[in-house]
């Protein structure tokens, strides 16, 4: 513990001597969340400051071994510096698809070469990743995808097109599947390889969404060429990474419907729309429909606490968290409905100081995406019936 | 504390569901149904349930009990839910025991818990008037005579009434909410057994009860009411959780089996996904009942929580049973197949003590809207 209490001393010292005082703000809006890359966007340039710092200690992925850029920091360690953190009011200096998604999956996939490669320049936020998955024709049914790579010795030419590819128009490489053979059932042949983005015969065409942002992409590859040092793992195993990082994205996901304010949504109804002298909200079916969501958000979070607490008895990942990405996204849906019932007018305001620029509007529309990216609600109670049930194929 | 079962509650869980399972299951309960014993239950079953030591497992060591907690208590009585097991486990040990438990005096304490604990005595609590449960709308008469009280009052849904040697009456006077421990001569009782096919009744007072009948009046109307009716509520959950569970798993099982247009119905999607989904709520029953029971462990505040978990469970219990019948087609509304006594038990479970719409207004209120 004394090892532990030192490094809570020490972790103090350093980031009072080194987070800037606009580090130490709450972020607003997606542009105070830094994501580097060779083009960093930025809305302060202490952003790019302060990565650096902490990247030079390995603390912006600090449970990464330090032969790969990382921190080399315990589990312990790292909750203790995220707690110093959270102290003075410190932003995470780095947030990218490099550190959440392919990360972890070179770690557990990749050879050595590739991670020295790789890693080292994703912890210090100069290289930003983007991931090529999902296709015009393999959307749910994302294993018949037919972005085809030809194998040309020492090297792949890729063709075809991706869709949904979030900051593609801002990435530097991309991680993307590819189908490098035709023959087998639709789930082999499936490849997993990474380029530059700045290469040759590569455009990106950003995507309008009905939140009004463009987060996601049309991508077009014309005869792209990919290095074969750049294939991780084996050629036609890439299924196995891709539903490895699935996993990954749906846990992600599902915390989305986490977030809650200071006030309840029952009690901004009662602000907004009073109360009766029971202390009853006075829209009386709106009262209920609030309720029915703040208990079964309680029950959602008993049920992610149970399913770790297990995970971390040894008792395994139960059954249970199969429906977190389902559930959570459903949840932060009917969150967002309600907020629209709750504040009314001004929840659909879209443009203007008074609307704070349509903060609320356009969290629900964008929360709409939340049951469709990463695997529909649809699929994912197919592979509840399935691999669950023990349901068969129709 | 954790939301984590220790080896020793899944022993005792994993035992407790062996023993009912083999002596105290859905068969047993057809049997009970078609022929139901004078006093409402089994006295040999009712007589190992004791033998095990399941009716102290939550009273303190001090009034004879085994001081185990409350979580092992609602491991048992979902396995209960699961198997339909009748006995009057819920009334004497669930209802009647937290009660006293909570707002007896000690003297009632050291009488009645260590009995409780052994099995040697079947108590029930009256305390609806009505057609529903309403803690504000009690109007039970209470008159002081001589040294003791004049009571009149007439209680309704009251589970195992039959068989009963004591009730835990609860009404509410002028002064506030009153309590006394009543022996059975000194009521009587109309039986009126419900859907469930369990005994239960009406019970009605009309009598003078010595002064140490009437049960501590301060901690009663200091929160030790709402705090005994919460912890009960949790555990009429727990069986909610087993009866859901047990109903859904059936229906799951059927599902696999039954063939229709020459397949599988389990393959047809439009069952897949509500089977899913209800898959995901029950998931969610667990966790939340298991949250209520360690929370009662924990001598958390359970406001906030108690209503949540009843009103949880008893949605959640209206759908799987309804699922249940729904899915099964026509041989579910049978009477010779079993998923329609799931459906029955829960719905009385439900109304036991207030249902969804009244847990979930609660619920509202108690978080400020």
């Amino acid at each position: 513990m004394s090892d532990l209490n030192t490094f809570r001393t020490e972790a103090r010292a350093w980031l009072e001597a080194n987070c800037p005082e606009s580090m130490r703000v709450p972020i607003r809006s997606f542009e105070d969340i830094y994501n580097g890359g060779r083009n960093p966007e930025m809305s302060h340039p202490d952003q790019k400051v302060w990565c650096d710092r902490m990247a030079e200690r390995g603390w912006t992925v600090p449970e990464w071994p330090t032969a790969y850029g990382g921190g080399g920091l315990s589990k312990e360690e790292t909750k203790v510096l995220r707690e110093e953190m959270a102290r003075i009011g410190a932003r995470p200096a780095l947030d990218s698809f490099g550190i959440s998604m392919l990360g972890p999956a070179l770690l557990k996939f990749g050879n050595e070469e590739q991670k020295l490669e790789h890693l080292p320049p994703i912890v210090r936020g100069e290289i930003r990743w983007c991931q090529g998955y999902s296709e015009p024709n393999a959307g749910s049914d994302l294993a018949s995808l037919a972005t085809r790579a030809e194998d040309k010795g020492d090297h792949y030419i890729v063709n075809g097109q991706k869709i949904w590819t979030s900051y593609a128009d801002k990435a530097d490489w991309i991680f993307c599947l590819v189908r490098t053979d035709n023959t087998g059932s639709k789930h082999e042949g499936i490849s997993f390889v990474l380029f530059d983005m700045a290469t040759p015969g590569v455009t990106t065409r950003p995507i309008k969404l009905i939140s009004g942002s463009s987060p996601f992409c049309e991508t077009f590859f014309d005869d792209v060429p990919v290095l074969k040092k750049n294939l991780v793992g084996e050629e036609g195993k890439g299924w196995t990474i891709a539903k490895y990082l699935l996993t990954h994205e749906r846990e992600m996901i599902s915390s989305f419907g986490a977030a809650s304010g200071k006030k309840t949504l029952g009690q901004r109804a009662v602000h907004n729309m009073g109360a009766d002298v029971s202390g009853r909200l006075r829209a009386g079916t709106l009262r209920s429909v609030i309720a029915q969501y703040q208990l079964d958000t309680l029950a959602f979070g008993a049920t992610m606490e149970k399913v770790t607490a297990e995970a971390k008895a040894g008792q395994g990942l139960g059954p249970a968290s199969s429906i977190f990405k389902y559930y959570g996204t459903e949840l932060n849906k009917r969150r967002n409905e309600l907020l629209l019932s709750v504040e009314g007018e001004s929840a659909l305001g879209w443009d203007g100081e008074e609307y704070s620029e349509g903060e609320i509007a356009r969290a629900w529309l964008r929360s709409k995406g939340n049951s469709i990216e990463g695997g529909t609600s649809e699929v994912q109670l197919n592979i509840v019936a399935k691999r669950v049930l023990g349901l068969p194929d129709a | 504390m954790s939301l984590v079962l220790n080896e020793e509650e899944i022993m005792l869980r994993d035992s407790a569901a062996g023993f009912l399972a083999e002596t105290a299951n859905v068969e047993a309960f057809r049997k009970h149904r078609d022929n139901p014993p004078p006093t409402g239950f089994d006295q040999a079953l009712w007589g190992s349930i004791a033998e095990m030591g399941w009716c102290g497992i939550a009273i303190d060591e001090a009034h004879g009990g085994l001081g185990y907690g409350f979580t092992g208590l609602g491991l048992i009585i979902e396995q209960m839910g699961k198997n339909l097991t009748v006995s009057p486990f819920n009334s004497t040990v669930l209802m009647a025991g937290t009660a006293i438990a909570q707002f007896g005096t000690e003297a009632q304490k050291q009488e009645w818990l260590p009995k409780i604990a052994a099995g040697e005595v079947v108590m029930a609590l009256a305390i609806q008037e009505g057609s529903h449960f309403d803690l504000e709308g009690l109007s039970t008469s209470v008159l002081a005579q001589g040294d003791g009280f004049a009571v009149k009052a007439e209680k309704r849904q009251v589970l195992d009434a039959m068989g009963a040697d004591a009730y835990v009456v609860v009404g509410k006077d002028a002064s506030g909410y009153q309590a006394f421990v009543v022996a059975a001569d000194q009521v009587s009782i109309r039986d009126q057994s419900m859907v469930d096919a369990r005994s239960s009744g009406t019970v009605a007072i009309d009598a003078t009860l010595s002064a140490d009948a009437q049960m501590d009046i301060e901690s009663l109307n200091k929160g030790g009411l709402e705090r005994a009716l919460d912890v009960i509520n949790i555990g009429l959950a727990a069986e909610l959780l087993g009866v859901s569970v047990e109903a859904f798993e059936r229906t799951v099982g059927f599902l696999r089996e039954r063939k229709q247009f020459g397949k599988v119905i389990g393959s047809f999607q439009g069952l897949q996904h509500r089977a899913a989904d209800l898959f995901a709520e029950l998931e969610l029953c667990k966790a939340i009942v298991l949250k209520g029971l360690r929370a009662v462990d924990a001598g958390d505040d359970l406001s906030g929580l108690a209503s949540a978990v009843k009103a949880k469970l008893a949605q959640i219990s209206q759908r799987a049973t309804n699922e249940g019948v729904q899915m099964h087609g026509g041989i579910g509304m049978t009477d010779e197949y079993d998923i329609g006594f799931f459906i029955k038990r829960a719905r009385v479970l439900e109304h036991t003590l207030g249902d969804f719409h009244y847990h979930l207004d609660r619920y509202a209120l108690q978080g400020g809207y």
